[in-house]
C-alpha cells in the first residue's frame, strides 16, 4: 500500500497536468527504510517526450546525492502517460530498478481528470497496491 | 591504489551488501574488471560486450562517463565513480 499526503498526492497531479502532453516525472523522497514519502523533487524529462521519460543523468546524480547525505531514499518515483492508461508499460518494467520504490503512475489521457495508481515491481512482476491518500500537508 | 565506487541498493547482491567497494585500474574498463574479480558478475551488469550498458549511469566524480571517454575513461587514485540505474520508461 502507498500511504500519501493529499499535498504530495496533489502535486504529483499538478505536475502531470503542467508537462501534458509530454510525459512527467519526479520522486518523493523519505527517510531510508520509513516507506514515507514526505519531500517532493519534480525533475526534468531528458527526453521532453509525450512517450518516454528519463531523468536527466547530472540531475539525478544532484538528488541521489543529497537524498544520501539526508539519509534519504526515492519512497516514490511517479510519471505520467499522456494517452495511455496508468499502468506500467513493458519500458516502465524493464527500466525499474529502484527496489524499494513504489512506482506512481499518473495518466493525463482524460484531462482535465487524472488517474493516480501506484505498483511495485520486482524482479519484472508488477502489482498494484491500493493508495491511501491522508489529510495533511506534508 | 584505491578508487572507491558506489554502489546502487539493486547491485549489492554483488558486493555482500556493501554500499561502496574499491577496486583499481587506470580506466574505467580496468575498474570494472578488477571489481568483477572480487565481486563476480558485477561487471556484466553494467558492461555489454565493449560498451556501458546504456540504462545504466556511470559517473566519474561529478561527471557522466558518457561525456568522458565511456570505458577507456582514465581514472586515478582518490576517485569516486558512481553507478546509478537510470530511471526512465515510456508509454509502451
Amino acid at each position: 500500500m502507498l500511504t500519501i499526503s493529499r499535498a504530495l498526492y496533489e502535486k504529483i497531479i499538478e505536475h502531470a497536468r503542467r508537462d501534458h502532453p509530454d510525459e512527467a516525472c519526479g520522486v518523493v523522497a523519505g527517510p531510508v527504510g520509513s516507506d514515507r514519502p514526505v519531500r517532493f523533487i519534480a525533475m526534468q524529462n531528458a527526453e521532453r517526450s509525450p512517450t518516454f521519460y528519463r531523468f536527466d543523468s547530472a540531475e539525478q546524480l544532484k538528488v541521489w546525492r543529497e537524498m544520501d547525505d539526508n539519509d534519504e531514499e526515492a519512497v516514490v518515483i511517479y510519471h505520467s502517460h499522456t494517452a495511455t492508461e496508468a499502468y506500467p508499460s513493458r519500458t516502465d518494467i524493464s527500466y525499474a530498478q529502484e527496489p524499494q520504490a513504489h512506482y506512481v503512475l499518473v495518466s493525463t489521457r482524460n484531462e482535465p481528470e487524472a488517474e493516480f495508481r501506484s505498483y511495485r515491481i520486482l524482479d519484472g512482476v508488477v502489482t498494484e497496491e491500493p493508495v491511501q491518500v491522508t489529510d495533511g500537508t506534508e | 591504489m584505491a578508487i572507491e565506487v558506489r554502489i546502487p541498493t539493486i547491485l549489492r547482491s554483488y558486493t555482500g551488501g556493501a554500499k561502496s567497494v574499491e577496486g583499481s585500474g587506470t580506466t574505467l574498463d580496468e575498474l570494472l574488471s578488477n571489481l568483477d574479480a572480487a565481486h563476480g558478475g558485477l561487471r556484466e551488469r553494467l558492461v555489454d560486450g565493449e560498451k556501458l550498458r546504456r540504462f545504466v549511469n556511470v559517473y566519474l566524480n561529478d561527471e557522466d562517463v558518457r561525456f568522458l571517454g565511456g570505458l577507456e575513461t582514465p581514472v586515478r587514485d582518490g576517485d569516486t565513480v558512481t553507478v546509478l540505474p537510470a530511471v526512465a520508461g515510456g508509454a509502451r
